[in-house]
């Protein structure tokens, strides 16, 4: 079995280096591509807020734009979170509601349909929202969709393919648009635009392929989670932000990401990256999350096939030929 | 069910092999190794087989030990059809 031990410690850093390491990158990368500041979408959640306070460590507050771009889905908390993590940093912050773009190019329409492939009697005033089933049972992964009446009742059922395409690419028009109105503040500023995603987010595909995977620079691609919250606490962030539960706020229903992605807490998801990641046995892994070897290896296999659906995410486009001049 | 067996071969071949026929797809040969099924890909060959032989595909059936080989899909199939 590893040496290596396996607990919350293996997420110990030396955050103050770290936090000079990333301002360096960061500094670095504007300076190599001749911009001037950052743009950072704040969700309200631990990612973008530390992305926030690093591109203040590394550019300072008047050269970061903040912006809050709430939608229809989006939960008051999120957007008062934003507001709170903005104002703590003193950013200048712009909010935008998208409902009305999103609504016009048909995202709801288009969501609203599938659903209706599924729960014929599916209103707007119904709240919805799919989660992941499978995976970590040794079956495949599928997704479910589950929609909620005004009255409260939920409604459960397996969702086809037509359905599961459907709905996740109208979903998809909300990191995307977020991502068009990013970019173009970073035109009208000549700023550079911040990415979001934590270590398990980046490596597992976590993100909508030209919305919120397009950036500039990610700055904490490479931590973890764990690591992520660590450091936001050592940076004096905001209580309600340190202690914010991670959710998707992409549908209406109330979501978090373990439901909709990883079918694990997010600690859990860190510590059984970090073991994959350092070689640890799946016995090991098993014992530490008090589950058993045969568990541990379906989450490892998991992770693997995560990656290898995550490689067309991360992809290039391609081209046929080289054109070895650019 | 050798009749299931090559319907569920030529949507294989159609949809995941792009038509190529330069891929090795013995009886045996699994597809998840081949690189072959996502979890799109899965949710794909499941709405197929529910709607190409009218069967009911259960959540706890949607395994690699029904669906990961062509020898296991026409099992199943046949199986389920019975």
């Amino acid at each position: 079995m590893s040496s290596l031990s396996l607990d919350r410690q293996v997420f110990k850093l030396d955050y103050d280096r770290e936090i000079e390491k990333i301002s360096t990158a960061l500094r670095a990368y504007n300076r190599k591509h001749r911009r001037r500041g950052a743009i950072i979408a704040l969700s309200g959640g631990i990612d973008s807020s530390v992305c926030a306070a690093l591109c203040v460590e590394a550019f300072g507050a008047d050269k970061v734009q903040a912006l809050l771009l709430p939608e229809q889905d989006s939960s008051r908390t999120s957007s008062s979170l934003g507001e709170l993590i903005a104002e703590h940093l003193k950013l200048d912050y712009i909010v935008t509601d998208l409902s009305p773009t999103l609504d016009a190019i048909g995202c709801y329409r288009w969501r609203d349909e599938a659903i209706r492939t599924v729960f014929p009697a599916y209103q707007k005033n119904w709240r919805n929202k799919i989660v992941i089933s499978g995976g970590a049972k040794g079956g495949f992964h599928y997704f479910r969709l589950i929609v909620q009446t005004p009255e409260g009742e939920l409604l459960e059922k397996r969702l086809p393919y037509k359905a599961y395409l459907q709905i996740v690419a109208a979903t998809n028009f909300k990191q995307r648009i977020r991502k068009t109105i990013e970019y173009f503040h970073a035109d009208r500023l000549n700023f550079s635009v911040i990415g979001t995603p934590n270590r398990v987010e980046y490596d597992q595909g976590f993100f909508v392929k030209n919305g919120d995977g397009s950036a500039d620079i990610k700055p904490i691609a490479h931590l973890y989670k764990s690591q992520v919250y660590a450091l936001a606490r050592h940076m004096g962030l905001p209580e309600a932000i340190c202690t914010a539960i991670p959710t998707t706020d992409t549908y209406s229903l109330p979501q978090g990401q373990d439901e909709f992605y990883y079918a694990l807490p997010y600690e859990k998801m860190d510590l059984a990256l970090w073991a994959k990641n350092n070689g640890i046995p799946a016995a090991k892994l098993g014992k530490t999350l008090d589950i058993s070897i045969q568990q541990a290896e379906l989450i490892y296999a998991d992770i693997e096939a995560k990656r290898n659906t995550t490689t067309y995410l991360h992809a290039p486009p391609a081209l046929v030929e080289t054109v070895v001049e650019v | 069910m050798a009749k299931a067996r090559t319907i569920i071969e030529n949507y294989i071949r159609d949809n995941f092999l792009m038509g190529q026929n330069d891929i090795e797809l013995g009886n045996d040969t699994s597809f998840l190794e081949l690189g072959l099924l996502d979890s799109t890909g899965v949710i794909e060959l499941v709405t197929f087989l529910e709607e190409e032989f009218k069967i009911q595909v259960e959540d706890d059936e949607i395994t690699p030990e029904n669906l990961d080989t062509l020898n296991r899909i026409t099992h199943y199939v046949e199986q389920k059809s019975a």
